[in-house]
């Protein structure tokens, strides 16, 4: 087993191992900093970011909306987290030389072609549905996927196997050309 | 800058700078896996939980820290993770693989990003009318395997180890 892949990346259980040791220490230190064990999670952020740009337009309708007020629109722990993330990765790829201005993926255009706006409509929809699923499941890979299965949640277990049975059965059907 | 958030920023970079070191951040790293020819994010999440179970087990067991299950609520586990690996598999990103993406130079994730965004905000418009039908299903509230099982959960982390381990080896061998 290689530690390193060819393209100067870790291997993938290390890095991952290494995920687990960090949530493991964010367990520890949200409890002792802030008074409540935080897990790892992305997909609330959105939640959040959607209701703070429709309240530069609308406030009272934010205000009087019942997710956003049991979501709670506000920049906190898991806000700066996914922030964090983006930062993390743009740190990781331009020291390794393997940040890369990519419009549409090699395994999309395969199956589609080089057009950036089939690329972004598809991202975009795609987005939307995964993300009501996401919201609706009450998380996504990183809250169901990691932390749920952490903490041996049942609920996660489930979430987890509908994700990806669903992804594969999905992915069959697109990316694979007929005959194939 | 609070402390709630500079320690979320901190934690956001660490995590966001192993992702990207393991590779798993991209579209292709994504669909790969479920057309099941690369298991990258499999093993990258698995090792995760593998490592992360036993400590969080740890801690627990200790009083340390405190569990918070997400609420098995059947209807929104099932139709919400159906609607999800729908969307992940048109956007092979998931939300916070997102930000990473975007982050090692796929731009292309920004309208994913933007996609996510109007999702959670449509969401939140429908959240009422969910929540009196498909959420209203049936409800098991914030459970945990070994509980529902009876038994400890460290067996349950041990089955876990010794069946992972497996079908890491079977991966090696089958190069994928």
């Amino acid at each position: 087993m290689k530690w390193k892949t060819e393209d100067g990346g870790w291997s993938p259980y290390l890095a991952g191992a290494l995920v687990g040791v960090l949530a493991i220490v964010s367990a520890y230190a949200t409890t002792q900093w802030m008074g409540k064990t935080n897990y790892l999670g992305a997909s609330t952020t959105f939640v959040r970011a959607a209701g703070m740009l429709e309240r530069t337009v609308t406030p009272g309708h934010v205000a009087a909306n019942e997710y956003f007020t049991k979501e709670k629109v506000r920049v906190d722990w898991q806000f700066m987290l996914v922030l964090g993330i983006f930062f993390g990765a743009l740190i990781a790829s331009t020291t390794d030389k393997s940040f890369k201005l990519e419009s549409v993926p090699p395994t999309w255009q395969e199956r589609f072609g080089p057009s950036t706006g089939k690329r972004a409509v598809g991202a975009f929809l795609g987005g939307i549905v995964a993300m009501m699923g996401a919201r609706m499941a009450d998380g996504c890979p990183s809250g169901h996927g990691l932390s749920g299965m952490m903490q041996l949640s049942v609920s996660s277990f489930i979430a987890l196997a509908m994700f990806f049975g669903t992804g594969v059965i999905v992915a069959r059907r697109l990316y694979k050309r007929r005959g194939s | 800058m609070s402390i709630d958030q500079l320690l979320g920023l901190i934690t956001g970079i660490l995590f966001g700078f192993f992702l990207q070191k393991g590779r798993v951040v991209r579209f292709d790293k994504q669909v790969g896996a479920m057309l099941l020819k690369d298991m990258t994010i499999v093993k990258f999440m698995l090792s995760a939980i593998l490592v992360g179970m036993v400590g969080i087990q740890l801690l627990t067991g200790a009083g340390i820290i405190s569990l918070n299950h997400k609420a098995m609520n059947l209807g929104g586990v099932l139709v919400g993770g159906v609607l999800f690996g729908c969307g992940w598999a048109v956007m092979g990103f998931c939300p916070g693989t997102s930000v990473g993406a975007l982050g090692e130079g796929r731009w292309h994730a920004v309208f994913a990003i933007a996609g996510m965004v109007v999702g959670a905000a449509v969401y939140a418009e429908l959240y009422p009318f969910f929540k009196s039908t498909i959420l209203a299903w049936k409800d098991f509230g914030k459970i945990g395997l070994a509980d529902v099982l009876g038994i400890s959960p460290w067996l349950i982390i041990l089955v876990f180890w010794v069946g992972i381990v497996w079908l890491f080896v079977w991966f090696e061998r089958k190069g994928l």
